[in-house]
């Protein structure tokens, strides 16, 4: 591994050296986007935003993906290679959000703007912008609305959290407590999964963020409880599989499942009941908002502004529900299907 | 030496006084220990089989609702799959082969098994069959690369991992199968993952699934000439070929046999997850590899029993449904299997100084 980044750094020292006096020309505008992998729907989505986004402004668009998630090495490289072809910008999803900042700050000592897409890096600061769903948010608005949906029974529900890894990047810490005190539970410390004490919660377990893990997950928790009847899931996938557990169960009809995406196959899954509620991300325009940043710092050395109170800009969220709750806003299954993605 | 030289020349009196018996390994017991590892040298399978037994006691002891047929039963439930996957890891690990590619062929079937019912149309016998086939031959390129290429079976499966991995995401177009549309068009797909009550438990028949490809493992290992040629080869491959073994054929036969298992393991993996999803299963490589290890099969070939595996799994679902059940962070199960693994590859060593 070591010897391979060193080839890479040394073969890109190498292009950068040939490459240089290129940079000072002026040609269109080049900008890249790096995301964590190109096989989720999601990260697909985002390309399909920022290439469309890049043709309408007559930017050079390069896109690079890790193989896995959590391919942190092949993000390092993309970066590099960012660097050395001259990029304006780079819109990244990093895997390793506290390691990458390493790279990224090589490439705005250089003068590149680096956004940071979805997944805000650690420090936040370590990024020029960050746009990205609310998370915590996401969370808070299903939690809002199971509690509203329960009504009296929300009292004496019996939640079951079914989340991402036992690493529990920031994605899975925000989502899991917002939906918590959007439930009304007491969390403690908001940057601790588990830390709750409320007699409701049956357990956490972690699904990989996928169906297999959902449907395991599921099981394990209706094992120390058969009274769940309140389960939040980390996405959309985790929420099918969570749904087949309960199916296998006979429960299928008595609990409510929550979820977080919007994409195309959970709306699907609002629309016939598996999910009551899910809350919807827009993949799409946050890449396309991150090329036009790119465009305009490019013009004239523009950097993007956060959205008020918040220290990233917050490329909205809607709560999907055909059963809408007093109080906490929604848009319908129709308009959900309209904006999802995948 | 001195007596030696006054013996008598000839054979028949020199041969008199000597020991008739035929060569033999002769065991002489130093102590209790000493005899516990010539039994455990001897029944491969005692090793999972205790440490399975001992864990279910202590879980069930510490953890509530887990001394349950239905508990146990579940846990075979969630088992099953990466149980089958290790039935074909430990053909080719019995070789002193690695296969790092089963889950990926596991899932790139399923892929396909449920694309050609559902987007092309076809019959689902003849989706499943096609699978079967292409799980086939996945198995006979992973041969035929290990045999006449040259090549060591960790870098052949590690390539065509990532072969078949592309090819899954290429074949799913990135896109899962909702269980709802196979519930509708293609039900036959998720057969094994039909449960049934047996007393208190509910088993699917992915785990009857699993159990009868084991006991038929166990048939064609044991009793067949094949099976032994198997063990011979994992042994030393030099001298089962001079002992007549036609070795590349059985080497071969052996990945296309791990290939056709990955593939019904394709089958029943699309009950049990319900959907057909390309990023399902993703550490089933490493799950496949650690049964197999647990289970007592020497990573080195030629030695442990194909029942190993199964309960190799088995003891790695009760650990995380114990832990689970107990309230433990999930970070600990993967703490100890972690320490299973150690622990079994260092028991294997033990017996086998016995040998040595």
């Amino acid at each position: 591994m070591r010897f391979r980044t060193l080839f890479a750094s040394t073969a890109i020292a190498a292009v950068a050296t040939i490459a240089s006096p290129a940079l000072a020309q002026d040609g269109p505008v080049r900008a890249c986007l790096i995301t964590k992998t190109d096989i989720n729907p999601f990260f697909v989505k985002m390309k399909e935003g920022a290439t469309a986004k890049a043709a309408e402004l007559g930017v050079e668009l390069s896109t690079y993906a890790g193989k896995i998630d959590g391919d942190h090495e092949t993000q390092v490289q993309a970066v590099e290679s960012c660097i050395a072809a001259g990029a304006k910008g780079i819109l990244i999803t990093a895997s390793d959000t506290k390691a990458i900042t390493e790279v990224t700050q090589q490439a705005r000592d250089k003068g590149l703007l680096v956004i940071a897409l979805d997944t805000p890096l650690e420090p936040i600061d370590a990024a020029d912008a960050t746009f990205a769903t609310d998370n915590f948010k996401a969370g808070e608005l299903i939690g809002q609305w199971a509690k509203g949906t329960l009504g009296d029974a929300a009292a004496d529900a019996k939640i079951a959290l079914l989340d991402l890894s036992p690493s529990a990047p920031s994605v899975d810490v925000l989502r899991d407590q917002g939906f918590l005190k959007g439930f009304g539970v007491d969390i403690k410390d908001p940057n601790q999964i588990g830390d709750e004490e409320d007699p409701r919660i049956v357990g956490h377990d972690v699904t990989s963020g996928n169906e297999e893990g959902g449907r395991t997950a599921m099981e394990n928790l209706l094992q120390k409880d058969p009274d769940i009847n309140v389960v939040y899931t980390i996405n959309e996938p985790s929420a099918a599989g969570a749904y087949e557990a309960l199916r296998s169960f006979g429960k299928e009809k008595d609990v409510l499942i929550v979820s977080v995406d919007g994409g195309c196959p959970g709306v699907k899954n609002v629309e016939e009941g598996v999910i009551g509620a899910t809350s919807q991300q827009y993949p799409l325009d946050m890449a396309a908002k991150g090329i036009e940043a790119i465009a305009a710092f490019a013009k004239d050395g523009t950097v993007p502004k956060p959205t008020e109170g918040l220290d990233f800009f917050d490329t909205g969220v809607n709560l999907v529900t055909d059963k809408p709750v007093d109080g906490v806003p929604s848009i319908s299954v129709e308009e959900g299907t309209d904006r999802c993605w995948g | 030496m001195s007596e030696s030289r006054n013996k008598p020349a000839d054979y028949e009196t020199a041969v008199a006084g000597s020991d008739g018996a035929v060569a033999a390994f002769q065991h002489r017991a130093r102590g209790p220990l000493d005899t516990v590892q010539h039994f455990l040298h001897g029944s491969p399978t005692m090793v999972p089989i205790i440490v399975l037994l001992i864990s279910v006691a202590v879980f069930g002891m510490v953890s509530n609702n887990f001394f349950s047929a239905f508990n146990l039963s579940l846990i075979m439930q969630q088992v099953a799959i990466v149980g089958i996957l290790a039935a074909a890891q430990s053909l080719v690990i019995l070789t002193a082969g690695i296969d790092l590619s089963v889950a990926a062929v596991m899932v790139m079937v399923s892929v396909i098994m449920g694309r050609l019912s559902i987007d092309y149309g076809l019959p689902v016998p003849l989706s499943i069959a096609i699978g079967l086939i292409v799980g086939a031959l996945t198995g006979l390129l992973n041969g035929i690369l290990v045999t006449k290429v040259r090549l060591p079976p960790f870098i052949t499966t590690l390539g065509t991992w990532n072969v078949f991995l592309a090819l899954n995401y290429y074949l799913s177009n990135r896109e899962t199968i909702r269980s709802q549309t196979l519930d509708a068009e293609a039900p036959l797909l998720k057969l094994f993952g039909e449960r049934f009550n047996v007393g208190g438990a509910v088993l699917t028949w992915g785990v009857v699934l699993m159990i009868v490809i084991f006991a038929v493992l166990w048939y064609v290992l044991n009793r067949t000439a094949w099976g032994r040629h198997v063990y011979a080869i994992g042994d030393d491959k030099e001298a089962a070929e001079l002992a007549g073994i036609r070795t590349d054929r059985t080497l071969v036969s052996v990945y296309v046999l791990a290939g056709v298992i990955a593939a019904i393991a394709a089958w029943a993996s699309i009950g049990r997850v319900g959907s057909v999803s390309p990023t399902s299963f993703f550490e089933a490589n490493l799950e496949s590899i650690t049964a197999v290890v647990i289970g007592g099969i020497s990573l080195f070939g030629g030695r442990g029993s194909i029942l190993g595996p199964m309960i190799g799994a088995l003891i790695v679902g009760v650990f995380n449904s114990g832990l689970r059940l107990a309230g433990v962070d999930v970070l600990w199960q993967v703490f100890a299997t972690g320490w299973l693994i150690i622990l079994a590859v260092a028991i294997d060593q033990w017996i086998r100084k016995v040998s040595a």
